[in-house]
């Protein structure tokens, strides 16, 4: 399958997009060009699997490769693992979803959508490109567009939230940088080539100082504590579709990176600050709980969630064992739906309501059926139900931090665990103020249920949930064979 | 053996109503639905009744020993090559027992409903709700995997959530169905960390290999478990006691009772089925599963579960002498009941003859959930007459439900132990069995079984002779409705008279053996004599108005506001959450996150802008003065290169 | 006495400086141009002088002469534009005045 293909679909689209003046005809190539990305990941997917069967230990499949930069040895290279295909479909997912949701968007139309292919054209290319400069430049594609959604389209302190975000974000990008040039010059062919960096050692000291600014860098996308603050702004002030995609997929590339390139490049130092990724994470995943339990507003509940739900994704890479990875993956995919709901439903209340504050509504349950129930069927997601996906990726994530002995990594596991029962003080806090109880604001009896963009945007993304969460076994074994590679390096010496 | 396509549907044709209601409900099926699930979950019990008849008759047993048979697996998710969780069908005496004690029991509650819960405004929602519950708790006795069995742990939790909350706009029934889910939640936790010791020592997640590893003292795994030891206490220890907090959260035993009273918030055929017959039970059935482990490698662990058991049951039983609401009344009986089957599971022990107290606890699980399903049922018919859940408001109704009180009063002798009644024989046998073992237990148990008798009665005569009828109600009428709500009273009340006649240890016991409960008359006659007792004294105090409960209450003041305030233990836990957790913990996290994390960035973004404040008169956009430093830096470099380089 | 390469370097300096005084000093924006174009005739005159003496064969420094004074030219004429422009929209050509796009 040609990889290239995932990243001229999203550029055609947004290109076509600018060429259109009318409303309605950028709306619909919006939607037609995410619905023919999503169907191009089954594509990829079902190729996936056929290919693996032919040869099951491939590191990389699909590899596309031509010459970019040749002077400094920067190529084109794409390819993907059951890792980065998971992470491509979550990303098509999301968009669509996205999509949907903006349906109704008035102010600037065709620069919102322009916008928001163009983010997804940053992460599609960002998960498949093998080469780290090509990384780099796509991450920054998938972060530069955000400060102009949030900063244009966004609700509150908005220019405060945008700046924050932007300025920490490439904060972030600039850590990163250092890294990966850090890593080109000490390679001895000076290449920023993933497959060939993966098969060199690094010397013990680079690794040690060079590791703490790929992981950082990342990390704070992925709202690594504390770097975190710019979640709760970032999240609440964008639009719902710019919320959707900063959690659901932008945290998810900090997440990605942190796994793909610094822990798998640099082993031995990950094995070094595991201890302090761990604690970092555990301190992420209760503290962030906590946090949520106190938040009045719908949207900061559901940031500081995200900050707590992130932290399993990093203490399942911290742990280092093959299923903590695969889980932390599966978390990745997840969390990315999850989120993705709830801000979406978020979204939808809010503009029904006109408000966020949960002790403002009350009741909503008889008003609006659908809503409340996809409302209800992410919060039980995020509190870990089984059945629906939360379940399967923190379980996986347990059970593969346990395998790590020793009293302090069993106390990390039990911290981790021990969020599982806040989280379902929160959720259910939140499900029963807004949704049940009496009909608190009489205005807010005459608001209409879902409408049809909306139900299709929250339907793609229930089915995603309850589709990993029912059969997790299909998502765990795409994963895993990338996890083994990735678990192989950091167990060799 | 049959297909296992067949078990399979056990499970599965709840689970297929609920998608089927869930999504088409309200739309398609509307008044129809109630028919739709209960037709299904005919075909079910009967396919239950089938498997667990040829389980017992057929091919269950090989060399006389009740085997445990898996009867298909699925993984369902691999986290490598040893732990997966598979979901699996498991056969054995208890899975037998339970699928025909849950899929009866919830087909008694779907019958009734029909007319019961006919009118509501989500009927098909409630319908939806209950097949789910249904399907988790069938899916949940069958399970062959530990996490299997969390799996559907959970899935009976969130059921049981929904449905205490299903009159969603009662802000008492949310707060019950959020107390009840996060209180089992806190136990699960523990649920959870239990199961994560018991996997890694045994490195399985599935039951019978790993019930074979934590049990064979030859195996690497239970060696370690032994050795290992946190606190002076050994793994294995942790691991049981661990799993056993998540069975005490969900069978309501202190202290992690506080949500079942509450829990009655949700509709009374809700509560018959979940909070009276089987979810409720869930705990005990976990440790009977586990109980291999329990006994053999951590008897200590059991001890635990007698002392929790015993304790739950006197307390619980203290505070139903006390309580008003019929329906609370039922909840601490409930609660007290399944401390009888805890401490019956906790004095028993590894070995033919010290396994008497399993086979008891299986025993009364069985007949309780007939005679507690039927005191709900019962319940709710009584609420619809007089509109009203407090027994005050009761009293003398006994001519307008006539079958009702047939069945309230034969319930009640079954709870109570009296013969022959379903009651009497498996109270007794768990009497024997802590007479065998710890007379402590036993003596406690004596007076909380006389104490049960009077409550039940308390409440009995309370309800149906008392005074003549309430205000509400005249003579004409009756809320008995049609036969759809008569037929499972008279179904379950025959099952609390002829269950007790079952020779249970035959076909249930720890392993696999038959045991032999052989009626000791001379060892009856004490219990018996209790139960009357008891009896006898709610009848003198509560068949007439009179004086004489003022005058006891007056009497032993202390005892009984403690008792009615339920030992303030739900104070504590308010104490507990409100000021320590909300205000020392979350608020703080909050407070912090915002003004010192947050702080620091901010603090970071004002700085560079006090300084770039400060600098930017440089920038005075006078070409001349940058022409000027440019000179004298261009002089200095030239200065620096000629005479500093050296 | 001939007038040998020290002769011209020392012209070519004064005009060099002349010129850097007058860009310091002058407010009026022609008299800045003026002295730009005298630094850049010190510089055209550096270029001839070093190549007349030291490398008589080649050409380059005439041929960067020739350039510096073609760029010369353009940037006149790009100045005098701006300069009339700043004149239409100021009332006047001097330096201090024009100051809004300072921070």
């Amino acid at each position: 399958m040609n990889l290239t293909a995932l990243l001229v679909i999203p550029l055609l689209t947004a290109l076509t997009i600018l060429l259109l003046r009318r409303h309605h005809l950028v709306k619909w190539t919006a939607l037609i060009g995410s619905i023919i990305q999503c169907l191009l990941c089954f594509v990829l997917v079902a190729a996936f699997r056929k290919e693996q069967i032919t040869s099951p230990s491939d590191f990389m499949y699909f590899i596309q490769q031509f010459d970019w930069l040749p002077a400094w040895n920067i190529s084109y290279k794409l390819g993907v693992d059951g890792i980065s295909i998971a992470m491509i479909m979550l990303t098509a997912f999301v968009v669509l979803a996205g999509v949907l949701v903006s349906w109704n968007i008035e102010k600037m139309t065709r620069e919102f959508y322009f916008l928001l292919i163009l983010l997804s054209l940053g992460a599609h290319g960002f998960f498949l490109s093998l080469d780290l400069f090509m990384q780099f430049f796509f991450l920054e594609i998938a972060v530069i567009p955000k400060y102009l959604l949030i900063g244009i389209w966004g609700s509150g302190k908005k220019e405060y939230s945008a700046n924050k975000l932007a300025l920490m974000l490439m904060g972030g990008s600039a850590l990163v940088l250092v890294g990966i040039l850090a890593l080109y010059f000490s390679s001895p062919d000076k290449t920023f080539d993933i497959v060939r960096l993966s098969e060199i050692h690094f010397s013990t000291r680079t690794q040690r100082i060079f590791f703490p600014f790929l992981f950082v860098g990342f990390g704070i996308f992925t709202a690594l504590f504390p770097f975190h603050t710019w979640v709760p702004d970032g999240h609440s002030s964008a639009p719902t579709a710019g919320s959707m995609f900063l959690a659901g997929i932008s945290m998810k590339l900090g997440s990605y990176g942190c796994l793909r390139v610094a822990t798998f490049l640099m082993p031995e130092a990950a094995r070094q600050y595991s201890p302090t990724i761990i604690v970092l994470s555990c301190i992420a995943i209760l503290y962030g709980a906590f946090a949520t339990m106190m938040q009045k507003d719908l949207k900061y509940m559901n940031a500081y969630s995200s900050i707590s739900h992130c932290g399993f994704i990093l203490l399942g890479i911290g742990m280092l064992t093959r299923t903590a990875i695969i889980g932390s993956v599966m978390q990745m995919v997840s969390h990315g739906l999850m989120t993705a709901l709830f801000f979406a439903v978020i979204g939808m209340i809010y503009d029904r309501t006109h408000t966020r504050m949960i002790n403002e509504m009350g009741g909503l349950m008889k008003m609006m059926p659908m809503i409340s129930t996809a409302f209800f069927i992410a919060g039980l997601c995020s509190l870990g139900l089984p059945g629906l996906s939360g379940f399967a990726a923190e379980i996986t994530v347990f059970i593969g931090s346990w395998q790590r002995t020793g009293l302090f990594y069993r106390t990390a596991t039990i911290i981790a665990c021990m969020s599982i029962v806040v989280t379902a003080v929160y959720i259910l806090r939140a499900i029963s103020q807004t949704l049940m109880g009496p009909l608190k604001n009489p205005a807010f009896g005459n608001i209409k249920d879902a409408n049809w963009n909306e139900r299709l945007a929250a339907v793609v993304l229930i089915a995603g949930i309850v589709l990993i969460g029912m059969a997790p076994y299909w998502l765990s074994e795409l994963v895993r064979g990338g996890a083994d590679i990735i678990a192989g390096r950091l167990m060799s010496k | 053996m049959p297909n296992s396509l067949y078990i399979a549907c056990i499970p599965l044709l709840p689970l297929v109503s609920f998608a089927l209601l869930g999504l088409f409900g309200t739309r398609v099926f509307k008044n129809l639905s109630g028919l739709l699930a209960t037709v299904l979950l005919v075909v079910s019990t009967i396919l239950a009744i089938w498997v667990a008849y040829n389980y017992f008759f057929h091919f269950g047993q090989a060399n006389g020993i009740y085997q445990r048979i898996i009867a298909g697996q699925v993984t369902w998710l691999r986290f490598s090559s040893e732990l997966s969780i598979d979901m699996g069908l498991m056969l054995d005496p208890i899975s037998c027992m339970m699928i025909v004690v849950v899929s009866f029991i919830s087909l008694m509650v779907h019958i009734y409903s029909l007319s019961y819960m006919k009118g509501e405004e989500r009927y098909p929602t409630y319908y939806a709700f209950l097949s789910l519950f249904t399907f988790s708790m069938l899916g949940l006795v069958l399970s062959s995997n530990m996490f299997q069995i969390y799996i559907f742990w959970e899935l009976v939790g969130v059921s049981s959530y929904l449905l205490i909350g299903y009159y969603y706009d009662r802000p008492g029934a949310v707060k019950a169905s959020q107390k009840a889910f996060i209180v089992t939640r806190f136990a699960d936790l523990g649920f959870l960390i239990g199961i994560l010791v018991l996997s890694f020592y045994s490195n399985t997640l599935d039951f019978n290999t790993l019930i074979e590893r934590l049990t064979n003292p030859a195996s690497p795994g239970l060696k370690t478990a032994l050795a290992s030891s946190f606190l002076g206490i050994s793994a294995i220890t942790w691991g049981s006691v661990l799993v056993f907090m998540g069975g005490a959260g969900k069978s309501a035993m202190f202290p992690l009772h506080i949500w079942l009273p509450d829990a009655m918030e949700g509709p009374t055929p809700v509560s018959a089925l979940i909070h009276a017959a089987t979810m409720v039970v869930a705990g005990v059935y976990l440790v009977a599963r586990l109980f291999p482990v329990f006994s053999i490698s951590a008897p200590a662990s059991l001890d635990l579960v007698t002392f929790v058991g015993v304790l739950s049951a006197l307390l619980a039983a203290l505070i139903a002498c006390t309580q008003t609401d019929i329906k609370r009344v039922l909840a601490y009986s409930t609660m007290s009941q399944i401390g009888f089957m805890m401490f019956s599971l906790g004095v028993a022990r590894h070995g033919h003859e010290e396994q008497l107290g399993y086979s008891a606890s299986m025993f009364h699980l069985f007949t309780h959930a007939f005679f507690k399903a039927l005191l709900f049922l019962c319940a709710g018919i009584i609420i619809h007459l007089v509109h009203s859940n407090e027994m005050n408001d009761m009293g003398g109704i006994r001519k307008n439900l006539p079958v009702t009180h047939i069945c309230f009063l034969i319930a009640c002798l079954a709870i109570s132990g009296i013969p022959p009644f379903a009651g009497f024989f498996s109270k007794e046998e768990i009497l024997q069995a802590s007479w065998q073992r710890n007379k402590v237990v036993f003596w406690i148990a004596l007076t909380t079984s006389g104490i049960t008798a009077f409550y039940m009665f308390r409440l009995y005569f309370k309800i149906f002779w008392h005074k003549p009828l309430g205000h509400q109600a005249s003579h004409a009428d009756t809320a008995e409705g049609d036969t759809m709500i008569r037929l499972p009273l008279v179904i379950l009340a025959i099952g609390s008279l002829l269950t007790g006649f079952i020779p249970f240890g035959r076909f249930v016991s720890a392993d696999g053996t038959p045991v032999h409960t052989d009626l000791n008359l001379i060892f009856s006659v004490g219990p018996v004599l209790v139960g009357l007792a008891g009896i006898f004294l709610a009848r003198w105090l509560y068949l007439n108005k009179n004086d004489a409960p003022e005058k006891i209450k007056n009497g032993t003041r202390a005892l009984y506001t403690a008792a009615y305030h339920k030992f303030y233990i739900d104070e504590i836990y308010v104490f507990i959450t409100r000021r320590i957790i909300f205000n020392l913990v979350g608020k703080p996290a909050a407070w912090f996150d915002r003004n010192v994390v947050d702080g620091l960035v901010n603090t970071t973004g004002n700085t560079t802008q006090i300084v770039s404040k400060k600098i930017k008169g440089l920038q005075s956009g006078k070409v001349q003065e940058y022409a000027i430093y440019f000179l004298l830096g261009a002089g200095g470099l030239a200065l620096l290169f000629i005479y500093g380089w050296k | 006495m001939h007038p040998g390469l020290n002769h011209l370097l020392f012209v070519s300096t004064s005009l060099f400086f002349i010129g850097v005084y007058g860009f310091f000093t002058r407010r009026n924006l022609v008299t800045i141009l003026m002295s730009v174009e005298l630094i850049l005739n010190s510089v055209n005159l550096n270029f001839i002088a070093f190549n007349k003496y030291l490398w008589p064969h080649r050409l380059d420094g005439a041929f960067f002469t020739v350039f510096v004074i073609a760029i010369a030219a353009a940037e006149a004429a790009v100045a005098i534009a701006i300069i009339i422009n700043l004149y239409r929209s100021h009332q006047s050509i001097d330096v201090e005045k024009a100051e809004e796009l300072k921070y």
